[in-house]
């Protein structure tokens, strides 16, 4: 996997963290004495020092997709794990990194974890002494462990921390899936009815944070929030992975700043902005946009259209439609993927997402009758909001976009003619 | 004093015989999640609950003058302990089988909040070895076990018990059963 | 429902929950069912993403719904206090 690295907006950043790229600073396939010289030992810091303070400061958001504050989960379970008179002790907090990565058009976690390893282990490692946490586990897939074994036996400080390996579903990436998988084996997501923070696994303070966002903590950790912001906007400082994928001349991951223009972003992959029809931002549970004039802001309203020009990055996949590829064909593909996908505990999700996928087949294969997209839209408020996991919602939130996006494909497709089919130069944009 | 309280467990006796075999047919319909002609769902649940109750109480009226009855010769023993008594031990001790099955049953169903519904799920199964357990007690060792009219009402109940069974387990069962089997039929799925 | 919010609401755990209808005939001005028999949130009742699974309640409705709650065969109800 290429860890080819960009960043645009980027100036100086401070005399002591690196300028250029962040996450891959060392190089690639970083062992420990790359990874020291590229980023030196994390700084002895003194007492009224806080992580947690530091966090917050540095405005990091979770890079798994949901893209909450870092610090507040770190805050609930810094809560949770004080000892309180109401509820009886159940053992130090747990910290997760989650490398699972069930979305199949992303790879970036995979890119860290075999490039920087040591950089997620030094965000566990310092939130650890932070927390006091009791035990710590890395859950990734099996081919994206190797690489985390090497670096855990180039060090001393990181005994404690355990490997997972996770299994190759879609959901198996859902925060309370990984806490069930390390509970019971079955990485099935859970009624969320008590927060992970305050009760996780085995009903301790529980922490699990994408693996980016731990790499990210660890620079914070060392820099501090000021030099954290130097990348960026204020609104959506420092940077992050993007995995590039679809109609490109090849699959990369790319760092970009907080607040990077889409069509930039694209420029650097090596994609014209005239190449391309249209750009799934997020993975399968995002959404399709227009890359002219939208910027990624995890700062971006939630909705499905990206307001102000901003677009949730989620995942931080980038998947592009090029020129003449229908994005109904497209949607309707990754559609019948999630319905499969569904971990089938609830019955919404178990049957909505498979008729979903079957009238969304129908409107792609333009088979269906004019009452097509009034059964998309009544299917989407059937199934919106009603699983144990986000996964219904993100799929809704996928089809929504389609049917605004490619809107003018729907009318297309209900007339009986398919774009892809039809001869190049009758597309319209 | 002796012949009344006999004539009460006997009679105590077969009523929960209809009781138990209602309960059963009850619990079952419950299950498919159909309301039963005008009564509505959660009538027919707290039916099922109601009607088990009841079962248990006539099973205490059924029990507990044998414990004083000279001919029988029970003793708080052979209540829970199975195939120790004096008269007609096997099949007195099936009776006394089912009525642990049905204690277990009854209190996992009551502490089910707490028990979670897995155990509720896997001690509830055990209701339907408790009710062939049950019938065959009554035929073995009643007193009336082979009289006509007995013999004619557990024919009944069983043949109602044996369709509802039969209808428990075919494909149609779950009032939702064709609406799922749809869903799952369009992606080639079948049920886990 | 009022501008405090509403009284309760009612928590599905679709984890649990296999659409047997009961909560549906105690609450029927709250949840109706869908064609596989699961129950949905009546349409007014649905204002964000939650209320789908946390069924908001009027103070009305609370007596039916902890009848639900008791009553469900797969304890998939919670009621849940503001
Ligand atoms: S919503 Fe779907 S994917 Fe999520 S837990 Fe329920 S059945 Fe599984
Ligand atoms: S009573 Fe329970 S199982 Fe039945 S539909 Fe309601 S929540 Fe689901």
């Amino acid at each position: 996997m290429s860890a080819a690295t960009e960043i645009a907006a980027m100036q100086g950043g401070t005399a002591a963290g690196p300028a250029g790229p962040r996450l891959f600073a060392a190089g690639a396939a970083a062992g420990m004495a790359a990874h020291l010289a590229a980023y030196g030992e994390v700084p002895r810091h003194g007492r009224d020092w806080s992580l947690a303070e530091e966090l917050e400061a540095s405005g990091l958001t979770g890079r798994g997709g949901a893209g909450f504050g870092a610090w507040r989960k770190f805050a609930a379970v810094d809560h949770a794990r004080r000892p309180n008179r109401y509820v009886p002790r159940t053992g130090g907090p747990v910290l997760i990194a989650n490398g699972a990565e069930g979305e199949p058009l992303s790879f970036k976690d995979a890119s860290l974890l075999h490039n920087a390893p040591h950089l997620v282990i030094d965000g566990l490692v310092a939130a650890a002494a932070e927390l006091s946490a009791g035990s710590v586990f890395i859950y990734a897939g099996a081919a994206n462990l190797a690489p985390v074994a090497a670096a855990l036996a180039e060090r001393a400080d990181a005994r404690h921390i355990a490997l997972v390996e996770a299994p190759d579903t879609f959901v198996a990436g859902q925060a309370s899936a990984v806490v069930n998988f390390l509970e019971t084996g079955r990485a099935l997501p859970r009624d969320l009815a008590a927060r992970l923070a305050g009760s996780g696994f085995k009903g301790r303070p529980t922490l699990v944070h994408n693996v980016e966002t731990w790499a990210h903590t660890a620079l914070v950790a060392r820099y501090g929030a000021g030099w954290f912001r130097t990348a960026g906007t204020p609104e959506d400082p420092g940077t992050r992975l993007v995995s590039v994928t679809g109609n490109v001349p090849s699959e990369v991951v790319l760092e970009v700043p907080g607040g990077a223009p889409l069509d930039s972003v694209l420029a650097s992959a090596g994609v014209g902005s005239d190449a391309v029809s249209a750009v799934l931002v997020g993975g399968y549970h995002g959404r399709w946009v227009r890359p002219d004039g939208v910027v990624l802001s995890a700062a971006a309203a939630a909705g499905s259209t990206p307001a102000g020009g901003a677009v949730r990055p989620g995942a931080g996949v980038l998947h592009v439609l090029g020129h003449g590829r229908c994005g109904l064909a497209a949607t309707a593909a990754m559609v019948d993927y999630l319905a499969g996908q569904s971990a089938r505990q609830c019955g919404p999700c178990m049957f909505g997402l498979p008729a979903l996928a079957d009238v969304m087949g129908r409107l792609a294969a333009g088979t269906g009758g004019p009452g097509l997209v009034r059964e998309v839209e009544r299917l989407l408020a059937l199934v919106a909001g009603r699983g144990a996991c986000h996964h219904p919602d993100g799929t809704v939130q996928l089809v929504h976009s389609a049917l605004e996006t490619f809107a003018d494909d729907v009318r297309r497709h209900l007339a009986g003619q398919c774009q892809e089919a039809a001869p190049a130069g009758g597309a319209v944009r | 004093m002796d012949d009344a309280m006999w004539a009460f467990a006997r009679v105590s006796g077969l009523l929960d015989m209809v009781l138990l075999t209602g309960s059963v047919l009850l619990g079952i319909l419950a299950r498919s999640g159909r309301p039963l002609l005008a009564i509505p769902r959660v009538s027919v649940t707290l039916l099922h609950r109601n009607i088990s109750l009841l079962a248990v109480v006539f099973l205490v009226f059924h029990v507990v003058p044998l414990l004083f009855d000279s001919y029988a010769q029970l003793n708080l023993v052979d209540v829970v302990v199975p195939f120790l008594g004096s008269y007609k031990a096997f099949w007195q001790g099936l009776g006394t089988v089912s009525l642990d099955l049905m204690a277990a049953v009854v209190a996992t169903a009551l502490l089910r909040r707490r028990l979670g519904t897995r155990t509720f799920k896997a001690v509830h199964w055990l209701s339907y070895a408790m009710w062939p357990l049950a019938m065959a007690h009554s035929m073995g060792n009643g007193t009336d076990g082979t009289s006509a009219p007995v013999v004619a009402a557990a024919i009944v109940l069983g043949v109602a018990v044996l369709a509802a069974v039969a209808w428990r387990v075919s494909a149609g069962f779950l009032e939702t059963a064709a609406a799922r089997r749809a869903g799952n039929a369009r992606n080639g799925w079948t049920r886990p | 429902m009022n501008a405090g919010g509403p009284a309760a609401r009612l928590h599905i755990d679709w984890t649990r929950c296999d659409g047997r209808g009961l909560c549906t005939e105690l609450l029927p001005e709250a949840l109706g069912r869908d064609e596989w028999g699961y129950p949905v949130a009546a349409p007014g009742r649905v204002r964000s993403g939650r209320d789908a699974t946390d069924v908001p309640l009027t103070g009305a409705e609370l007596a039916a719904a902890m009848d639900a709650e008791n009553l469900c065969p797969l304890l998939a109800l919670r009621i849940i206090r503001p």
